[in-house]
Formats: C-alpha cells, structure tokens, sequence
C-alpha cells in the first residue's frame, strides 16, 4: 500500500501552502497536478548545468544535452510499451490530437469517410476532428453514449461499417471519468479497416497503459497532467502510420536536407514531426515525472484512487443536498452540484474553505444536454490527496447550501 | 435603511430574493431594444442584456440566460436602479458601483441595494460575475450614444 504521508513530502506544493487563509487541499487534478521536487530538479538541472541546444552542437554540451533528451524518449517509451521512434514530442496533448487530424487525418479522409467520435469527448479531442471533416468532405458522427453517460463496446460496434475510417475517444473521459472498453473497441475498429486515435489525457496518468495490448493506432497525454512539467506532452503512434503521416511544422530539426528548387527530403520519424527548438527542460522533467511515478507504481496509484473514490463517492451519495451525475466512474473524478445552487457558487464555497474544484462544463459541453444541467463542480483525486482531505471535503460538502455559499460575500 | 444595508443577514437577503425572482426576467420582442449578449469561455454565465433608449433615457432594462447568483441577482438590481435614468445618471451609478467593487470609495446612497456586492472581491474570480450586467448596460449605452452622435 502506498505511504501517502511520505509521498507527500516530495511535493512542494503540498507543504503548509493556504489559500482564503485556509490550509490549500487541492483536488483539481484533472486539470493539472503537483510537481515532485524531483521533477523541480529536472528542470533547473538543465538550465543550471546543461544550458545548450539539443541536436544542434559539436561540442561536449550538447552531447550531453542530446543524451539526455534521447534517454527521455526512451523512458516514454518503456512507460507505454511503445518503441521510441513512436514516440513524438508535442507541446502537449492538444497538439498531438491535433497533429494526428492534421498530418493523418487530412490525408487519408475523402468525402464520404466517416470519423466516429462521442459526446463526452474533450474540446481538443473533437475539435480538430471536426475541422478536419468539414475541409475534407468526410462526416463526423457520434455513438450514442448509454444512460450513464458511457460508451458500450455494443453501441460503438452498430455505429461501425465500412466507411469509418477514424475512431477518435478518450479513453478516460474528463467530464465523468467513464473508462471506455479500448481493447474491445481497437479490435472491432480494426476489423472494419478504420484507426484508433486514444485521448489518453486522462488515463495515462492514472493506471497501466500499454498501447502494444490496446493495440491503438495513435495515443496522446499531456506531462503535467501527470507530476509533469506543463508544455510537453506525447504522441504515439505506430510506426508505419507516422512515417506515411505529414508534419504539421516544417522547419530546422525535421528536415534532413532541402535545396533551393523546393525538394525537401524529411527526417525519419519521430523527428520529422518535431521542427523548431524543444521544451528540452520540459522533456527533461516528463522523465522525471515518469519515474517518479514507476517508483510509486501505476498499479498502487490506481488502486489507491479507486479506494479514495469510493470512500468520498459513499458518503457524497448520503448528502440530501447534493447530486452526484457520476457516482460509478471508473477515476477519480467526482462531478456533482450542490441542490439549488448554480456550480460556480458551490464551487467559490469550496474556494473559501481552501478546497481546489472546478465548476464548468469542462470543454465538453455536448455532454451536458446528457445531464440535465448546463453546470457542474468537478472534483478530480490524484495519489497524493489523503482521507483526512477528503474528511475536510466532504464536512464542507455537508455544509453547502445556498445560504453558506453567499456568506462567503459578506 | 443604511444601517440595514450594513447587516450582511439583510445584504445575503437581497442577493437571494433577486436571484430566485429576478425582475426584468423577460426578453422583449419590440424592435426599440437594444441587445448584447455577454459570455465569456473562463466563466459559465452566458446572459443576454436588453435595453429601451430613447432620448438620453433608459426607458426600460430586460435580461435572461444561464447564470450563477452573482450575476443573476446583480443584473437584476442594476435592471432596476437604472430604469428611468437618463445615460450621464446611470453612468455616475455606474462609476461607483466599480469603486465599490474594486474597493475605492464610493457613495452607497446612490447604489441603493446593488451595495450588496461590496465584498464580492473577496472572491476575486466572481468580480466578473457581478459585473457582466453592468458591463453590458455601459455598451448598450455607448451604442446608443454613437448612434445618436452619427444622426
Ligand atoms: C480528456 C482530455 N483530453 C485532452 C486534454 C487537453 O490536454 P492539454 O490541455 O494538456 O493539451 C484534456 C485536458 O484537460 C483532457 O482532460
């Protein structure tokens, strides 16, 4: 079992920090998460010691930075099961989902194709799909999701046929936290020709991802989503798809050799995709951030998430007043309302106690004609979060009403 | 009446009761209003802001949409405070209302109940939920004013 007190001490941030004056629990972890002095470390490590440019020098420096660098790729690698040259920096998860519609999607797509997708799905998930439909001709449509707000292996597989040429889903969705059956859906997809572009913003930080057994075609996350630094982020993809793929940026670092007359001869992947200087600090840190969390261990995160889950979810789903839209999922994200108190109100409650959640319709708003209300609280675990935090929350929580949420303003 | 308006029992009243029953709840048909529609992507309130101007006169002020309390019951009472004013007397009230918000001085007699929201900035991320009616109203009377100018 995982030493959350111990844990704890790794992370600055965690450390007597207070926010309206009260001890800060924060519990917005799915939309950014705390940083281990280890992965602090990384990152003033290259700016204090090893301050050159990557690929670019001839001297002992930049070897060095080179080694590095590369080593971090590696890290991904063996973090995803995945071969290093399918692993792509990107800025992040939004720039790989959107790499992969740009450079794959718009070449393979024609009128009539068809892109599968959800209603629960993230704005950068959707979005470039959406685009990229509208300029190639091909038509975006979406599985019906069940009750709940899930998305069933059977209802996925009646929206399949010959046509779907792109199935693009999280595989943890952010809204209601719903792990999709990916396995499943891969090998349907597969059977009908069309690929699998994974969204895996939000599970890849918090359980076992091995995209060799999931057998997706393309996956994406972003580092500081998990303990990593923010501007760096991945794409995998396997090989053979993003070497017949475009880039989406041409430039210094992607290009073996050009001439004059406009013949340009790229780099293999991945670093055809990667143009332009790199956060380098940022890749350093996501190595970082990786191996700290091996050191901890996937499985014991999971776990332990799931636990906490369950502990705050209970005794929520006792509370008259509130309503829990997602009292099953399968993360750590609780999405819920007080009663009678719009989320952004509830949500200040909570800020005026010390407590991190968001209120909105986290950038996936289709989902919310699902459920009824045009607003929720998100309140989203990560490893580190303890039963006295959710002790703290849930007392705050059973205090909520539309009374104490305006005395915050007086 | 102003040592009411110091009782935050009597201020977290007002809020309430403008919130559950909002006054000029309504959208108009009449092709004399005027209309912006506010919302911003950082936050969830999305309203829609009507106002009758007619001779230097808000004649009358309607609003609707999806919006917390905050901004609710403060387009609410600035729908009320501002109906009947001519522009140069809603924007003295306008002026102060931002100074309470942002703390400075300002003269609670003529804010009547709006003084409600004096410590919103306690909560800093709500400053723009007790303004985004207020914002409104200053452009649709902007609007207003450039149309007569270029008459
Ligand atoms: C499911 C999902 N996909 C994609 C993203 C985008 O991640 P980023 O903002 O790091 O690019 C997020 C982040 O909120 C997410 O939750």
């Amino acid at each position: 079992m995982l030493d959350v007190h111990k844990i704890r001490k790794d992370f600055p941030m965690l450390e007597g920090h207070r926010m309206q004056g009260m001890p800060l629990i924060y519990l917005d972890n799915a939309a950014t998460t705390f940083k281990p002095q280890s992965v602090i470390d990384a990152v003033t490590h290259y700016y204090t010691d090893i301050s050159v440019n990557a690929h670019r020098g001839d001297y002992e420096l930049s070897y060095q930075v080179d080694t590095e660098y590369e080593s971090a790729r590696e890290t991904v690698a063996r973090f995803l099961h995945a071969d290093k040259r399918e692993i792509v920096f990107t800025s992040g998860a939004s720039e790989a989902l959107n790499l992969v519609a740009y450079g794959f999607g718009r070449k393979l797509l024609k009128p009539g194709d068809v892109v599968l997708s959800s209603e629960a799905e993230h704005a950068s998930s959707i979005l470039p799909w959406m685009k990229t439909c509208e300029e190639t001709g091909a038509e975006l449509t979406y599985i019906p999701l069940d009750e709940e707000g899930r998305l069933t292996a059977d209802n996925f597989e009646r929206c399949m046929d010959h046509h779907v040429k792109i199935v693009a889903l999280a595989q943890v969705t952010n809204v209601l936290g719903y792990e999709m059956p990916v396995k499943e859906i891969c090998e349907i997809a597969h059977r009908y020709g069309a690929k699998v572009i994974v969204d895996g913003a939000q599970s890849v930080p918090h359980m076992p991802v091995d995209v060799l057994e999931m057998d997706c075609d393309f996956l994406a996350f972003s580092a500081h989503k998990l303990c990593g630094p923010t501007g760096i982020g991945v794409l995998y993809g396997k090989y053979e798809y993003l070497d017949w793929m475009d880039p989406f940026l041409l430039g210094g670092g992607s290009n073996a050799r050009f001439d004059m007359c406009g013949n340009i001869m790229l780099k293999q992947p991945p670093y055809k995709f990667e143009s332009g200087t790199p956060a380098i600090e940022a890749v350093l840190g996501m190595k970082a951030a990786i191996q700290y969390i091996d050191s901890i261990g996937m499985e014991e995160i999971h776990a332990y998430e799931r636990e906490l889950h369950r502990y705050v979810v209970e005794r929520m789903m006792k509370m008259d007043n509130l309503v829990v839209y997602n009292p099953y999922s399968d993360s750590g994200i609780i999405t819920f309302n007080v009663k009678d108190v719009f989320a952004q109100d509830g949500a200040s409650f909570f800020n005026a106690n010390g407590i991190a959640v968001r209120s909105g319709q986290h950038c996936a708003k289709l989902l919310m004609d699902k459920l009824g209300t045009s607003a929720t609280i998100r309140a989203s675990l990560y490893f580190y979060n303890t039963k006295e935090e959710a002790d703290i929350f849930l007392d705050v929580c059973s205090k909520a009403t539309l009374e104490n949420c305006l005395d915050i303003f007086f | 009446m102003s040592d009411m308006l110091h009782d935050p029992m009597v201020l977290r009243q007002i809020i309430m009761d403008h919130y559950e029953y909002p006054r000029n709840h309504e959208l108009s048909k009449d092709a004399g209003y005027c209309q912006k529609h506010m919302a911003s992507d950082s936050c969830i309130d999305d309203i829609y802001v009507q106002a009758k101007i007619a001779n230097g006169v808000i004649d009358d002020i309607r609003f609707d949409g999806v919006a917390c309390t905050i901004s609710t019951a403060s387009t609410s009472i600035m729908s009320e405070l501002l109906q009947g004013k001519s522009i140069a007397e809603a924007r003295q009230i306008l002026e102060q209302y931002y100074a309470m918000i942002d703390g400075k001085n300002y003269d609670a007699q003529m804010l009547e109940e709006a003084v409600a929201f004096h410590n919103v900035g306690r909560q800093a991320n709500r400053i723009k939920c007790a303004t985004i009616g207020w914002k409104a109203i200053e452009e649709l009377m902007d609007e207003s004013e450039k149309a007569h100018e270029q008459e």
